[in-house]
C-alpha cells in the first residue's frame, strides 16, 4: 500500500460561508432533513414522538459500534468482526445468565469478551503486521464459528427480568428515551471531543495520513492502532449486552451480516476509507439518516430488502454525486 | 514501500527446504492439501474413492471459478464484495427466463446469466474506474443494490426446481470421465485465465498495476481500462456461476450464496494472493479454493458437526495469513542502510 499522504489537515476551521455549505457534514444535514421531510409526507405516524423513540431502538447498538469504526477507518484499518464479536459474546451473556450470574456480571462479560476478540485482532494486526481486512475476514469466521460450535441449532433464550428490562424499557420516561440510544449520544459526544479537541484525535489524524511520518513523529502508532481495535470490540461488546437484552435471545445469526450496515454509515459520514479524513459529526448524522430512512419506509411497509437497495443507492449516489458535480465545475472554465 | 516478491521473475537462488517452500506457496499449498486428504483417507477410508474425490471437485468448481475473478480484482488493489449479490442476480433471471421459455437452447440460459454478470460488473468497474470511487465502498453498495433487485425484479418469489424446466437443469448434472461438466467449465475459464495472467501484455499489466501504480504508469500502463476490465470479468464470472448454482441446486431466491463474498476472498487469501494487490497466480487462487473444499466435505466424512465449519475455515485463514506474512515481510524501505551503518561505526 501506498504510504504517501492522502489527505491534508486543515489547521483551521473552514473560513468562508461557501466552504462551511461546501462541507461533507452540510449535505448530510440536507440529505436528513430530506429524509425527514419525505418520511413524514408519506406516513401520519412518522412524527409520533413514541415511534421516534422506538426508531432509535434499531440503531442505537449499530451506532455505538459505527463511533469506533470510524476511528479504526480513520487510521486506515477496518474491522469486519465486529458482528460476529457481537454473536460471541451475546454467548458470553447466555452462558453466564444460565450459570446463574448476577446482572453485574451479565453487563460486564459482553464488554469484556469483546474488548478480548478485539485484543486478538489488534495482536494480529500489530504485531505480526497483517492487513486488517485479512484478519477480520479470519477472525469473522472464527468469533461467529466458535458461537456456532457452542449453540449448533439453539438458543439461548432464558435472560433474567432485570437484564431484559434494560432492553426494553426507557431510561427517561419523557421524552422517551431507550437505554441504548442515551448511551450512544453520551458516548457520541466523548468521541466528538476527543477527536476534535484533543492531541489524542490529532494524532489519529496524523497516523490516517501518513502512519511512517507519524511514526518518526514520536507517536505510538501502533499502540494507537491497537487500542482502537480493543476499543472496537468493547463497544462491540457493549452492543451485545443492549442487543441480547431487547431481544431477549442469543442465536448463532445474531446480528448477522451487522458489519456492512455499520461500514456503510461511517463511509456516509464522510470517512474516507484511504484514513485520514471524517469527523464524529459526520458519522452522528449518517447514522440518523440511515436510521430514520429505513424507519420510515418499513413504517409505510417497504420490505427490508428493498429498503437495502435504497440504502446501497444513497451511499453510492451520495459519494458519486459531489466527484461528478466537481468534475463539471473543473470542465467549465476550461471548456 | 513494501517489497515483496511479485512472481515475475523467478528465483534462482539455492534455499533451505523451509523457505522454499515459502517462497514457492503453491508447492506447499498442494503438499498440505495432499497430507490433510491422506490423513482423512486413513481416518476414513470412503473419502478416499474416485466418486468422493470427483464430488469435491464438483462442489469446489464455482468456489475455484468466483475465486479466479476475485483475483484479478484484488491484483489490481481492489476487492468486490458483490459477487455473490451478482451471482444471485444472475441466477435469478436467467432461472426466470427458463421459467418463461423453458424449451430454449440451454446456451440461451448462460448466456442471460453472462450478460447479467457482465453489466453488473461494468457497473462495478465504471464507478471505480472512471468515478475513482473507493471499490471497497462501491462493491459495498452494490452487494445490497444487487441483491435486493432480485426481490424488486421477483416480488419476493422463488423459482422452483419444478418451474424451471429439464434442459436448465439437465446440464451441469452431465458428466465427461466421471466429472460435471461445472468441473469441465471450471477447467477451461481456469486455463483461459492462466493463459491470459501469464502470456498476454494485459495480464501482465495487472501485476504491474498492482505491483507499483505509478512505475505502471509511467511504463504507459493505464489503471482505468484495467479495472474496468477486472470488473467485468469478475462480473461475467459470477454471471456464469450464477446460472451453474441455480441450475445444480434447483432453487433460485433472494438468499443464495448470502455471503459467499468473504469464502470467494478467503479462498484468495488462503492461496497466496496478496490484498496489497500485484501477487497472486491461478494455481495459488484454485488451491486456496480446493483447501476449502475438502474440508467442507471432510467434516461429515470425520463425523465432525458441520457446525465446526465456519470455526475451522476461520483459523485456516488466520494461518495461512500469518504464514504468508513471513514470506512477504512487510516494512519501511530504508533508503541507505549504509549511511546508518556508517553512522553507528562513528559513534
Amino acid at each position: 500500500m501506498s504510504l504517501a499522504p492522502r489527505q491534508d489537515v486543515a489547521d483551521a476551521a473552514p473560513k468562508s460561508i461557501a466552504d462551511r455549505l461546501l462541507r461533507w457534514e452540510s449535505i448530510l444535514v440536507v440529505l436528513l432533513i430530506a429524509v425527514i421531510v419525505g418520511n413524514t409526507a408519506i406516513s401520519p405516524y412518522f412524527l409520533d414522538i413514541y415511534n421516534l423513540s422506538d426508531a432509535t431502538y434499531n440503531f442505537s447498538e449499530k451506532a455505538i459500534v459505527a463511533l469506533a469504526m470510524a476511528l479504526l477507518i480513520l487510521v486506515r484499518e477496518i474491522d469486519l468482526s465486529v458482528a460476529a464479536i457481537i454473536a460471541l459474546a451475546s454467548l458470553a451473556i447466555g452462558l453466564a445468565a444460565q450459570a446463574g450470574a448476577g446482572l453485574p456480571v451479565l453487563l460486564l462479560i459482553g464488554p469484556l469478551v469483546g474488548a478480548a476478540c478485539g485484543a486478538f485482532n489488534g495482536f494480529l494486526v500489530t504485531r505480526i503486521a497483517l492487513p486488517s481486512i485479512v484478519v477480520t475476514i479470519g477472525t469473522m469466521s472464527l468469533f461467529r464459528g466458535l458461537a456456532q460450535v457452542v449453540l449448533g441449532d439453539q438458543a439461548i433464550t432464558q435472560y433474567p427480568k432485570n437484564l431484559t428490562a434494560i432492553g426494553q424499557s426507557y431510561l427517561i420516561k419523557w421524552p422517551p428515551l431507550p437505554y441504548s440510544f442515551v448511551i450512544f449520544l453520551a458516548l457520541a459526544v466523548i468521541f466528538a471531543v476527543v477527536l476534535h479537541k484533543t492531541a489524542l484525535g490529532r494524532k489519529l489524524y496524523a497516523i490516517g495520513n501518513n502512519p511512517v511520518a507519524a511514526r518518526f513523529s514520536g507517536i505510538p502508532v501502533d499502540r494507537i492502532r491497537f487500542m482502537l481495535f480493543v476499543l472496537t470490540g468493547l463497544l462491540a461488546g457493549l452492543a451485545a449486552v443492549l442487543l441480547t437484552a431487547r431481544i431477549g435471545s442469543t442465536r448463532p445469526n445474531i446480528a448477522l451480516g451487522w458489519e456492512l450496515e455499520i461500514i456503510t454509515a461511517v463511509i456516509l459520514g464522510g470517512v474516507s476509507i484511504a484514513g485520514g479524513s471524517g469527523t464524529i459529526p459526520g458519522v452522528v448524522l449518517a447514522v440518523f439518516i440511515l436510521g430514520l430512512a429505513t424507519f420510515g419506509l418499513s413504517l409505510v411497509n417497504v420490505p427490508g430488502i428493498v429498503i437495502s437497495v435504497l440504502l446501497g443507492l444513497l451511499l453510492i449516489v451520495s459519494i458519486a454525486l459531489p466527484i461528478v458535480v466537481r468534475r463539471l465545475m473543473q470542465k467549465r472554465p476550461a471548456g | 514501500m513494501v517489497s515483496r516478491d511479485n512472481r515475475i521473475g523467478g528465483d534462482r537462488r539455492t534455499e533451505g527446504c523451509m523457505s522454499f517452500l515459502l517462497k514457492h506457496r503453491e508447492l506447499a499449498l498442494s503438499l498440505i492439501i495432499v497430507l490433510m486428504v491422506t490423513g482423512i483417507s486413513i481416518y476414513a477410508p470412503a473419502f478416499a474413492t474416485f466418486e468422493n474425490a470427483a464430488s469435491v471437485l464438483n462442489d469446489t468448481s464455482i468456489l475455484c471459478m468466483l475465486a479466479l475473478g476475485q483475483m484479478m480484482v484484488i491484483l489490481t488493489r481492489g476487492i468486490d464484495l458483490s459477487v455473490a449479490s451478482n451471482l444471485a442476480l444472475s441466477g435469478m433471471l436467467s432461472a426466470s427466463l427458463a421459467q418463461n421459455y423453458p424449451d430454449l437452447p440451454v446456451i440461451a440460459f448462460i448466456a442471460v446469466a453472462i450478460a447479467t454478470g457482465l453489466v453488473l460488473g461494468l457497473i462495478n468497474g465504471s464507478l471505480v474506474a472512471w468515478l475513482g470511487i473507493p471499490p471497497i465502498v462501491v462493491t459495498l453498495g452494490t452487494l445490497a443494490i444487487f441483491r435486493g433487485m432480485i426481490v424488486v425484479y421477483g416480488g419476493g418469489n422463488q423459482v422452483n426446481a419444478s418451474e424451471m424446466g429439464d434442459v436448465f437443469q439437465s446440464f451441469p448434472k452431465v458428466t465427461f470421465f466421471g466429472l460435471s461438466t461445472i468441473f469441465w467449465i471450471m477447467a477451461v475459464v481456469a486455463i483461459a485465465a492462466w493463459l491470459f495472467l501469464s502470456m498476454t501484455r494485459v495480464g501482465r499489466g495487472l501485476y504491474a498495476v498492482g505491483g507499483n501504480p505509478v512505475a505502471a504508469r509511467y511504463c504507459g500502463i493505464d489503471l482505468a481500462p484495467q479495472q474496468l476490465l477486472v470488473y467485468s470479468v469478475a462480473g461475467s464470472i459470477s454471471g456464469l456461476c450464477g446460472y451453474l448454482w441455480v441450475s445444480r441446486y434447483g432453487v433460485a431466491y433472494s438468499e443464495i450464496a448470502s455471503g459467499f463474498e468473504l469464502t470467494v476472498i478467503a479462498a484468495c487469501v488462503i492461496g497466496g494472493v496478496s490484498i496489497a494487490g500485484g501477487v497472486g497466480t491461478v494455481a495459488g487462487a484454485l488451491l486456496g479454493a480446493l483447501f476449502l473444499g475438502v474440508i467442507v466435505n471432510a467434516l461429515p466424512v470425520m463425523q465432525i458437526t458441520p457446525f465446526w465449519q465456519m470455526a475451522i475455515s476461520g483459523i485456516v485463514i488466520l494461518a495461512a495469513v500469518v504464514v504468508n506474512a513471513r514470506a512477504e515481510k512487510r516494512g519501511v524501505k530504508l533508503i541507505l542502510p549504509e549511511a546508518r551503518l556508517a553512522a553507528g561505526a562513528a559513534k
